[in-house]
């Protein structure tokens, strides 16, 4: 069985990010660059069923500009056998990655696609369940684990309620939650051999897809502050302030 | 003229109102001509009563399925698009439910989602936020095509009950539907302390409480306020308190009135899921922690020395 890992570049997670004063979109120029911390765990989980023998190779796939190049040889040195580029000269919308993604499915056929569950730069928490719905195959969104047998997928879910056990047909979409798994370190002699892995590249446009319509960004702002607070001394003032302020 | 739908969420027969009632306000926002809540379930009856009292819900809709029985995004996508047919927006909570089910409606019908709609600028026009609420995006839907989106729930007030309801119509769906997905089972924490989302006021503990068992001390903290109990990822992570406590970027998003971090340092993705709180108090020993660049009162201790001393000024 092969297993498709969506494994998109986005802004690092440490990086406060900025505002552009004209509203015209957020600071990026010279800011550090990463995986998608829930892509990560989803390339770790695809290497781990590799490794238990329930998966026979690991492709990881981003839809990105040129140089996201050196992002796909991160994965490929983490261990994937395998990277598919998508050249894109602009950032898709989760409808419209979806459409991508499921060409590649096509191509691939893949037993699992694995996901995360949103993208901590657009937070949209969306690709994974669209792709699920245009390939008409089933979801186990926000998996906090995971287990292969026979054809099926057992997967437990990270819900609002609690922990949700749920049984899914393969090929079936995964999206990761954050407890699934922690990601391994990249080792140097995996760099090296990374170079050598094969890399795909393929052009959005040579595809052949009908995106979808896309929404309209308007506009960025940064968020509202809040009040600079004050500072009370020990338990007696904290509850004196609560009650000042009707909260007791 | 417009027609808002929305997916009611609900468990074990009960509807959740809170997430409900919520939508309802942001589809008033839009001023439109009719606001349905549809209803699909393996036994809708009661869920659907009490959607139908929800102040400015026009109609409720309901769908009797047994494949209904449990929340499965697959099943339900494609009898919310039969049942949307005529509407101009489709509505579902940002909760793990309607982040899970509203992406598969908006595949179907071929159309964008707008993610966790916070405010309502036009017929087409939203405002949501990206980079961990770090920045917010105003969005426009193309026109011609159904707006969907999940309603960010922190950022709305829950719309009243009424005496008089909403009337009550069965809907007939005849898709089919797949049989690729079994449900198991749903392992609940099961509390009779306020639910996390709704609840006016939260104490919260992050990994400075060092064990589980320390971490008691912030259910007696809540106990005393009557408030619901929350947690940092660390604290999660660590195993003091169960993930569906933990509050943040990919945890809950709440607005409580009154919101006490107890040795939480505050990272950017704790403090996404609490910007819209009324009063944000921070106990820490760290005076630097950037909890207190957010808190509104904060107090520079060690919890294990203040969380006694609270209880005791309490009463
Ligand atoms: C993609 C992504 C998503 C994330 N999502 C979330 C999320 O949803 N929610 C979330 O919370 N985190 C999330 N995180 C993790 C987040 O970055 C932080 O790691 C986490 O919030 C830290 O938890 P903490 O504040 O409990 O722990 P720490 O950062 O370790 O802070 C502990 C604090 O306790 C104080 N302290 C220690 N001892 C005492 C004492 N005796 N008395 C008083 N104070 C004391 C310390 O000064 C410190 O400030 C996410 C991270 C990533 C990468
Ligand atoms: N451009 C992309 N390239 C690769 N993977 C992507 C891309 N966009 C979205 N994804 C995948 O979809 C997940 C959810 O993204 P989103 O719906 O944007 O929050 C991400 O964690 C990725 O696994």
């Amino acid at each position: 069985m092969k297993i498709l890992v969506a494994y998109k570049r986005v802004v690092d997670y440490n990086v406060r990010i900025q505002v552009k004063p004209d509203g015209s979109g957020v600071v990026t120029e010279g800011v550090k660059l990463s995986a998608n911390p829930f892509d990560e765990i989803a390339l770790e989980e695809a290497l781990r069923l590799r490794e238990r023998g329930l998966a026979s190779e690991v492709v990881v796939a981003t839809i990105a500009p040129a140089d996201a190049a050196a992002h796909l040889r991160n994965g490929l040195a983490m261990g994937a056998n395998r990277a598919i580029h998508v050249v894109a000269d602009r950032s898709l919308e989760p409808l419209a990655a979806a459409r991508v993604l499921l060409e590649l499915v096509r191509r691939e056929q893949p037993g699992i696609v694995l996901l995360g569950k949103q993208a901590i730069d657009d937070d949209c928490n969306q690709t994974g369940q669209m792709l699920a719905a245009l390939w008409g195959r089933p979801q186990a969104t926000f998996a906090s684990k995971v287990e292969v047998e026979g054809g099926w997928a057992r997967v437990t879910r990270e819900v609002d309620a609690g922990l949700e056990v749920l049984e899914v047909e393969l090929p079936c979409v995964i999206t990761t939650d954050l407890r699934l798994n922690e990601p391994r370190f990249i080792k140097l002699p995996e760099i090296m051999k990374a170079k050598t892995k094969p890399l795909q590249t393929l052009a959005l446009a040579d595809l052949g897809l009908e995106l979808g319509p896309e929404l309209k960004v308007l506009h960025y702002e940064p968020p509202s502050k809040r009040q600079k607070g004050i500072m009370v001394k020990d338990a007696a003032e904290l509850v004196a302030a609560l009650r000042a302020r009707g909260l007791l | 003229m417009s027609r808002v739908l929305i997916v009611a969420e609900h468990l074990s027969g009960r509807l959740n109102r809170n997430a409900t009632a919520k939508c309802v306000s942001a589809a008033r926002a839009l001023s439109p001509e009719e606001v349905a809540v549809a209803v699909l379930a393996a036994e809708p009856g009661p869920i659907a009563e009490e959607a139908a009292r929800i102040e400015g819900v026009d109609r409720v809709l309901t769908v009797s399925r047994p494949e209904n029985a449990h929340p499965l995004g697959q099943v339900l996508a494609p009898q919310i698009v039969e049942l949307a047919a005529g509407y101009h927006y489709v509505f579902g909570p940002a909760t793990t439910f309607g982040k899970d089910l509203m992406p598969c409606v908006a595949a179907l019908l071929g159309v964008p989602q707008v993610s966790d709609l916070m405010a309502v600028l036009g017929p087409r026009r939203f405002k949501r936020p990206i980079y961990a609420g770090n920045a917010i995006l105003t969005v426009e839907v193309p026109e011609g095509i159904p707006v969907v989106a999940t309603v960010r729930i922190a950022s709305w007030p829950a719309a009243g009950t009424r005496v008089e309801s909403a009337p009550i119509e069965a809907r007939e769906v005849a898709v089919e539907l797949p049989a690729h997905t079994r449900f198991v089972e749903l392992r609940q924490g099961k509390s009779d302390r306020p639910d996390l989302q709704s609840a006016t006021r939260v104490v919260s503990g992050g990994r400075a409480l060092g064990s589980a068992e320390n971490f008691q001390i912030i259910y007696r903290l809540a106990d005393k306020l009557g408030a619901a109990v929350g947690a940092s990822r660390a604290a999660v992570d660590a195993g003091y308190a169960p993930n569906d406590l933990q509050v943040g970027q990919t945890g809950k998003i709440i607005a409580p009135e009154l919101y006490i971090a107890v040795g939480i340092s505050g990272a950017i993705q704790h403090l996404t899921g609490i910007k819209d709180a009324g009063t944000i108090v921070a106990i820490n020993k760290d005076p630097e922690a950037p909890i207190f660049e957010i808190a509104d009162i904060g107090l520079v201790g060690d919890l294990f020395k203040v969380l006694p001393e609270l209880e005791a000024a309490l009463g």
